[in-house]
């Protein structure tokens, strides 16, 4: 039985990387996107240049279930290396695309499946001279294709094509013609062989198709960001090249030509962070991306810049550690070490984005969080969502938006102080001290800023009663933080409901579509999707009105489950386990049967990860 | 050391342009050991900024860590300082020199700070040619944890402990010279009249400016057998030559002229005379400069003053091309797109 559906399918083609696979893929997404169908593509990719396996899967999703729904009933064979993997793969009933120049070797018999030969090679030998054109052309010849097996509206490709070469011209009609070599085999040969189709909705509103790092590198732009310090690390270095690009484009003045930012790249991610830091203390606003190794690095500057109190914004693109990991792939196993970053007590604020909108915004208001508070705010975002181009609701912008710059004193503030001002005095008991810009008054306002024990006017101290007012006053801070950042996003579906779930960032889409299942099948669930650390007393509440609360993330040690248990004190037994490690984005289906299967009593491992590849098991 | 510092001033000390004494430019009492060579080093950076009329609040001070790190704390109390992480002062510098190119930078560092822990930072910091006056307080010591050899020992030589250090030193000024810094200077703690005229060049400088200083450990490092103490660099040092910094706004009157090898223009506008250079060695010139240090240090010699200029030394923001405006006076109306074209990006995107 061959499977049969409408806009919602997963299609994953098999690619070997450096051949300009990802851009032809991406083209048949935003092609189904374009057809008001929503879409979500997720490229999976080796830590490598060239000639390793890579795999991209885009669902066709009607309903918007934009996270990962697990299972694929479409292949797009073209990788030699990864063809019995590939074939394995497939669900009962899907479809195996593959490049037919060369037969399948024997022992690929499935009878559950259709097997679609397309002789992609030979067509290339045949239509191209120029070897790079045989192999980019491969490509768009299998999106050709496609767009007959789906049933799609051709002219919607041939516009990207024209859209894409706008500016190279003479690469439009080559385009279009490898789409129709593509087209016309499929139709001519496989004429009603496939039942999955995509078929123009009106599903995709206003919403826009973009990365998140791209996302939060225009925040950072919003933001009022002039210094960048970085340092190259997959998965964020997007995001400083996304802040150049935009910075490039809206930051030059028109009559000098001089650039209103600065962007350096750093030795390593210490003196990134290092920068960001000297250019906040200075009074402009300062950011540095990075992922898990440079998050580690910049652990000692994260402390000086919680203990002198010096804004700072990181935007951290969680990837699949420890150590140098699988730089590829995605996880969200950064959660603990970016919140308690340092040595000595020390914890820093995180706002947890989810899709590219709140990229957008987070990375813009986590430089007026960090301003508020004075102290670091790191942006927890993943390489899911930092690299994947994801459907999201536009950004949006209110151009009456002022900049929080926080407690800063100007000249004028100085002189009319009544009182000695100090650097660290709480005046107004929220915990936050006020702040002078280096350069302000002849004779007021300079202080001495220091990582080791300061009192409240900036002066070294090694008086117990003193040190230990300064770190209590940083705990009324903290307090005060759980009001200044973003607060979580709780929803009753049934308010009698005893059961939760609790999840964040890019376990947010597949949890979601999880529940959703659930309910229809009549299992309700509160859920609590968090959005910043410290955590608001809302989740501490929430966490007391259920019995059973699934915590649903994307690593080994259930992190967000260990920090509620530890700020809270709370939920040991009541908090369970739903985790994913396998460098994948979670999936749909593999939560909503761990659920089932856990409320069903089992005794279930918290794993969603299917052993030797078998997708459907749970 | 001495637990107060006495407040009384002659009330006729002489005044700077600005009105100012060199009380102005004071800070907190030292806390370093009696009679260390940081401290001096200290009151010639207090007599540069004086002599100079810089305002001091427009003058950041930024440091690592170590005894040299803390010296920012006993001078120019009106100014604002950083003492940051072990080793980092230079990427902190970096940034804050990226966010208001209009302050003054002096950054403090040691021999640890600088040719150990921080010698990355230290190395990258040159070559971005970041605008600022480097001074390594250099005494061959570890001073705070107490006496161990730092990376700028030299070989053989023995501080209190009594081992001689068995690895080959590191050159902070040849390092500089050939990472492209346009302003390289060795002076000593104990030769005011040569360090204050080289803190004043270094200010002017357009561009990174580096004076390694050798500054004698009383406590750890000042043996005998130390080639970092007191005695053995009086006995060894020799001197490029002597120089004159005569700021722009001054008209040029040389006392002796005949004295005078070369006038430089710096980029403000601002001379340096160069008196009674060494024949042959020509400052401006690199290859020059690293031969004349490696025949003194064959000689068994320490040579000292201005090693090395570029007067054409063009800084990070002139190299990126960055706004004349300090970036932190920047205000929504020049960093924010606004909506209208948050839209054209929105559509572009579908």
């Amino acid at each position: 039985m061959s499977i049969e559906a409408i806009n919602d399918f997963v299609i994953r083609f098999a690619n070997v990387n450096g051949t300009g696979s990802a851009s032809a893929n991406n083209m048949f997404a935003k092609a189904v996107f374009r057809m008001g169908v929503p879409v979500s593509p997720k490229n999976i990719f080796p830590s490598n240049i060239q000639g390793l396996p890579t795999w991209f899967e885009v669902r066709v999703t009607e309903k918007g279930y934009l996270g990962s729904r697990g299972d694929v009933d479409f292949v797009v064979a073209i990788n030699g290396q990864t063809l019995r993997q590939d074939y394995d793969s497939l669900m009962p009933g899907g479809y195996f695309l593959y490049d037919s120049t060369k037969s399948l070797p024997r022992d690929f018999n499935r009878k559950d499946i259709s097997e679609i030969g397309i002789p992609l090679t030979q067509m290339c030998i045949d239509n191209y001279s120029d070897p790079r054109q045989r192999q980019l052309f491969k490509n768009i010849i299998y999106v050709g294709s496609l767009a007959y097996l789906f049933d799609m509206e051709f002219e919607v490709l041939t516009g990207m094509v024209k859209d894409q070469f706008a500016k190279k011209e003479k690469l439009i009609a080559p385009n279009i013609g490898a789409l129709e070599l593509g087209y016309n085999y499929a139709k001519e040969h496989f004429d009603d062989v496939c039942g999955l189709r995509v078929q123009r909705r009106d599903n995709v509103g206003n919403a826009i198709m973009i990365d998140g790092n791209s996302a939060s590198g225009l925040g950072a732009i919003y933001g009022g960001a002039t210094v960048c310090g970085w340092y190259p690390i997959t998965p964020s270095t997007s995001v400083v090249e996304a802040f150049e690009k935009y910075a490039k484009k809206y930051r030059v003045e028109k009559e000098t030509g001089q650039n209103k930012f600065a962007i350096v790249q750093a030795e390593d991610e210490l003196a990134a962070i290092g920068m960001a830091i000297g250019a906040n203390w200075n009074g402009a606003r300062a950011f540095t991306a990075t992922s898990g190794p440079g998050l580690s690095l910049m652990s000692e500057f994260l402390g000086l810049a919680y203990f002198a109190e010096i804004p700072v914004v990181l935007i951290d693109v969680q990837r699949s550690g420890p150590s140098t990991g699988m730089p590829t792939r995605t996880q969200q196993s950064d959660m603990i070490s970016a919140a308690y970053a340092s040595h000595g007590d020390t914890k820093h604020v995180l706002l947890i984005p989810c899709d590219p909108a709140e990229c957008f915004e987070m990375t813009a208001r986590a430089f007026d969080v960090a301003d508020r508070l004075q102290t670091p705010v790191i942006v927890m975002s993943d390489l899911d969502l930092g690299m994947n181009d994801h459907m999201s609701r536009p950004f949006e912008w209110d151009d009456n938006r002022n900049y929080d710059r926080g407690k800063v004193l100007t000249a004028e503030d100085l002189d009319g102080l009544a009182e000695r001002w100090g650097r660290y005095k709480d005046v107004d008991g929220d915990g936050i001290g006020y702040r002078t810009y280096p350069g302000t008054h002849p004779t007021k306002g300079s202080y001495f800023t220091r990582g080791s024990s300061h009192d409240e006017y900036a002066a070294y101290t090694e008086d117990s009663s003193v040190y230990e007012e300064n770190m209590e006053r940083l705990v009324k801070k903290w307090e005060t933080a759980k009001d200044v950042a973003p607060h979580p996003q709780i929803k009753y579906r049934d308010k009698k409901s005893k059961i939760a779930a609790i999840f964040y960032g890019t376990s947010a889409q597949a949890s979601y579509e999880a529940l959703d299942g659930l309910e229809e099948e009549g299992i309700v669930l509160n859920t609590c999707r968090i959005k910043s650390f410290p955590f608001h007393p809302d989740i501490g509440e929430f966490i007391k009105e259920h019995d059973t609360i699934f915590v649903i993330e994307q690593n080994r040690d259930a992190q967000m489950r260990t920090l509620l248990i530890n700020e809270f004190n709370i939920g040991t037994e009541r908090l369970r386990s739903i985790l994913n490690i396998d460098g994948m984005p979670i999936r749909a289906r593999r939560i909503k049967r761990k659920i089932e299967r856990m409320l069903n009593g089992e005794n279930v491992s918290p794993f969603t990860t299917a052993k030797s590849g078998t997708e459907v098991e749970a | 050391m001495s637990y107060l510092k006495s407040s009384f001033r002659h009330p006729e000390s002489p005044k700077n342009k600005l009105g100012y004494t060199e009380a102005n430019y004071e800070g907190a009492l030292s806390t370093l050991c009696a009679g260390c060579g940081h401290d001096s080093i200290s009151n010639s950076i207090i007599n540069a900024c004086f002599e100079l009329s810089l305002e001091p609040h427009k003058i950041a001070k930024m440091s690592g860590i170590g005894c040299s790190s803390k010296t920012p704390a006993y001078f120019l109390s009106k100014s604002h300082g950083f003492n940051s992480v072990h080793g980092r002062m230079p990427s902190v510098t970096t940034g804050a020199n990226m966010a208001n190119r209009d302050l003054t930078y002096i950054g403090i560092s040691g021999d640890g700070d600088t040719a150990s822990i921080g010698m990355g930072q230290f190395m990258h910091l040159v070559r971005r040619n970041i605008n600022m006056v480097y001074i390594c307080m250099n005494n061959g010591v570890y001073g705070l944890t107490k006496g161990q050899d730092s990376a700028t020992s030299d070989l053989g030589s023995t501080s209190k402990k009594g081992v001689p250090n068995m690895y080959e030193p590191m050159d902070l000024c040849e390092l500089a010279i050939s990472l492209g810094s346009g302003y390289v200077a060795r002076s000593f703690s104990g030769d005011k009249s040569q360090l204050v005229p080289l803190i004043k060049g270094a200010i002017k400088h357009n561009g990174f400016a580096l004076i390694d200083c050798i500054s004698p450990c009383v406590t750890f490092n000042n043996t005998p057998k130390s080639t970092k103490s007191y005695e053995w660099i009086r006995d060894h040092k020799e001197a490029t030559g002597t120089f004159d910094l005569v700021p722009q706004e001054v008209e040029i009157k040389v006392k002796n002229p005949d004295e005078v090898n070369e006038t430089i223009q710096l980029h403000d506008g601002s001379f340096i005379n160069l008196y009674r250079q060494p024949e042959g060695l020509d400052i401006r010139c690199r290859e020059s400069v690293l031969s004349a240090l490696e025949d003194s240090k064959t000689q068994g010699k320490v040579l000292t003053g201005l090693l090395h200029l570029n007067p054409d030394s063009r800084n990070t923001h002139e190299i990126i091309n960055s706004s004349k405006r300090p970036l932190n006076t920047l205000k929504e109306d020049d960093l924010c797109p606004g909506s209208t074209e948050l839209e054209a990006i929105n559509q572009s995107l579908r």
